[in-house]
């Protein structure tokens, strides 16, 4: 742990836990809406695109 | 070798690039964000202003480079949309918009969990926090007026107008904290040099790296998107959702 000593004073910051963890989770949660929601819109324009073009070419 | 620039600027040739180079940079991004945190947690010293706290600046300061950053290169494509009315710039930006809104959320997020504890407020009324607010209105009410117009190619044209009319307030963030009496503190780095800890800055810059390689990855992959859609009656759409 290096400078750290212990991970209970690593997660406690120097008493600014919740603020350091807070931004780091929050920008961790919205990297991962962001990947999960493309991966998901992804599939679903490619499912969609070709319902489409088989139903136009019928 | 000569690079046929005018190939990729198709749609269709672009397609096969963007399929192909997004893993790289994605996995790059990866690499550069597990470099970036280890710099961030156990190389950077503890501040002697700040304590501990400070170390949301290997977010927050990555973060808000990017929401502007990416609002010029957004702005940019929509300038180059509407002088030539090339298609694959307006897609671009399209591709461009929730990627820097994403940004824009976390370096408004992680200011006020930096603020409350250096400044005792999650958030004031100052220029620079305020600029920021109205970039990330910007960004959503862009999405949101090419949610809107129906047709692709008039909804183009306005989000591009809308783009390029908001870039004025980029300066005005950037500039904020010189030009009024701001909370928020200058920069940190000035084209004069720098006043941080040169270890604090290779994290930072690591960091900001790994973003923009993380934005090229996820631009990639939304662009294909638009682009199947926008082409979906053409020929070479056709044959890739047949093998898809």
């Amino acid at each position: 742990m290096m400078e750290w000593g212990s991970w209970s004073a690593f997660w406690a910051m120097g008493g600014y836990g919740l603020y350091v963890w807070g931004s780091f989770a929050m920008t961790a949660l919205a990297i991962a809406v962001e990947v999960v929601q493309l991966r998901q819109a992804g599939r679903q324009t490619l499912q969609q695109l070709k319902r489409l073009n088989k139903w136009e070419s019928e | 070798m000569s690079i046929n620039w005018y190939k990729y600027s198709a749609p269709a040739t672009f397609y096969g690039l963007a399929v192909r180079l997004a893993p790289w940079f994605g996995g790059a991004a990866a690499i550069l964000t597990v470099i970036g945190l280890y710099l961030s947690f156990f190389v950077a010293p503890t501040d002697f202003q700040q304590g501990e706290a400070y170390r949301v600046i290997f977010i927050h300061v990555p973060a808000a480079w990017m929401s502007m950053f990416i609002y010029l290169v957004m702005a940019a494509w929509a300038a180059v949309g509407l002088a030539f009315n090339t298609r694959l710039s307006f897609m671009m930006a399209r591709a461009l918009a929730p990627t820097g809104a994403m940004f824009t959320f976390v370096a408004l997020w992680t200011g006020a969990f930096w603020g409350k504890p250096m400044w005792g407020a999650w958030w004031v009324w100052d220029a620079r926090l305020t600029s920021e607010l109205i970039l990330l209105f910007l960004y959503v009410g862009i999405m949101a007026l090419w949610a809107a117009i129906d047709d692709p190619r008039r909804g183009d044209k306005a989000g591009a107008l809308l783009a390029l009319i908001g870039a004025i307030n980029v300066p005005i963030i950037y500039f904020s904290v010189k030009w009024w009496n701001t909370l928020h503190q200058g920069s940190s780095i000035k084209p004069s040099g720098t006043s941080m800890d040169e270890v604090m800055l290779a994290g930072m810059v690591v960091m900001a790296i790994a973003a923009w390689f993380y934005t090229i990855a996820v631009v990639f992959v939304r662009v294909r998107r638009i682009i199947l859609e926008r082409e979906r009656h053409t020929e070479w759409v056709k044959h890739v959702l047949e093998g898809a």
